[in-house]
């Protein structure tokens, strides 16, 4: 399906969201508060994005940024889905219950960034250990004793 | 630089003088030599990579390089079959215990070899990381040490051949240790 289809779909479901198609891919920026329904509604309805291939997370000192990677295997396109988080209270949706991959994926986003992902069924750290403090990759980390600051 | 200028020992032949005797002679040597001669020429492997360094290790292992032909005969999967711990690759700081551990459970004597930046210092890439050990020697007594990222191969035999002569000149850092020991003692 094309950007313009897709871009048409996005936008009747969330009407705030801003595209971007510079890069290899359709990009858009939507708010936080409508995404867990976005989701729900490019996993199951007509686009069919079924595989959710890269979850990750941007610190931009000033905020946060999640982006979602998904993409379709019927359909055979992709879509970069970012969402903006504020730095103080990162807050957003899991969408474990609807790609489980995420629920790896949101566990290692919040232990190195410290997005807290609501509802998700299991939030620990995953691979750090129980007793690390901080967000290592956060810019604003600091940890004297392993690192010196450039 | 000649490998093993300024050890105690020239290691090419078996340890000892031969006294000259009719109808043949005699062998005169310390048990101390013999036994480091014995232990240098068949040091076993573990099987211990943690990242690229690795795999120059297992070229060394395999055909081209092949150290068994210094008795490096084989690489054994168990800390208690192994005799030297060649640190290949980068240590985190997860991986420490684990190689203290790894280390306590062989059998001595044991020696152990850094290889790589990583090995040494925490690497090129890694050192200024949360999560990196800043050199295996934190963790573990280091005998010989190779720089490089990764090292050649021939580096890797340089530092095995390098860790045989030290064995038989009594240099490693167990064998010091156990002599300050005695040392105590008396």
């Amino acid at each position: 399906m094309s950007n313009e289809e897709i871009k048409e779909y996005v936008t009747s479901i969330a009407p705030s969201a801003t595209f971007d198609e510079s890069g290899e891919w359709l990009n858009s920026m939507v708010e936080p508060g409508t995404w867990k329904e976005l989701a729900l509604r490019l996993r199951n309805g007509p686009l069919h994005f079924d595989y959710l291939f890269c979850l990750t997370c941007i610190d931009w000192k000033t905020h946060l940024t999640v982006v979602y990677h998904l993409s379709s295997t019927t359909h055979r396109h992709t879509i970069v889905v970012k969402a903006k988080l504020d730095t103080a209270k990162p807050e957003i949706e899991t969408v474990s219950d609807i790609w489980r991959t995420a629920e790896f994926h949101e566990r290692e986003v919040f232990e190195l960034f410290g997005a807290v992902f609501l509802h998700h069924p299991d939030l620990r750290r995953l691979i750090l250990t129980d007793d690390f403090e901080g967000f290592p990759l956060r810019k604003d980390f600091e940890d004297p004793i392993n690192m010196i600051k450039l | 630089m000649e490998l093993n200028q300024g050890l105690a020992v020239d290691t090419k032949e078996f340890p000892g003088q031969i006294l000259q005797t009719p109808g043949g002679g005699i062998v005169v040597s310390t048990f101390d030599s013999i036994i480091n001669w014995a232990r240098s020429n068949s040091l076993w492997p573990l099987t211990f990579a943690t990242s690229c360094c690795g795999i120059e290790m297992m070229s060394v292992a395999a055909a081209k390089y092949d150290f068994s032909r210094f008795g490096f005969e084989v690489a054994r999967a168990t800390p208690r079959q192994a005799d030297v711990i060649i640190i290949a690759g980068t240590i985190v700081n997860k991986m420490g215990p684990v190689l203290k551990r790894l280390y306590d459970q062989m059998a001595e004597p044991k020696y152990v070899i850094a290889m790589g930046a990583c090995a040494i210092s925490g690497g090129p890439f890694f050192y200024n990381t949360y999560s990196v050990v800043k050199g295996a020697d934190h963790i573990i007594p280091v005998d010989v040490y190779i720089p490089g990222c990764p090292p050649r191969p021939e580096a890797l035999l340089h530092a095995l051949i390098a860790l045989q002569e030290k064995i038989k000149s009594g240099l490693t850092r167990e064998q010091i240790r156990e002599v300050s020991k005695a040392l105590v003692l008396i």
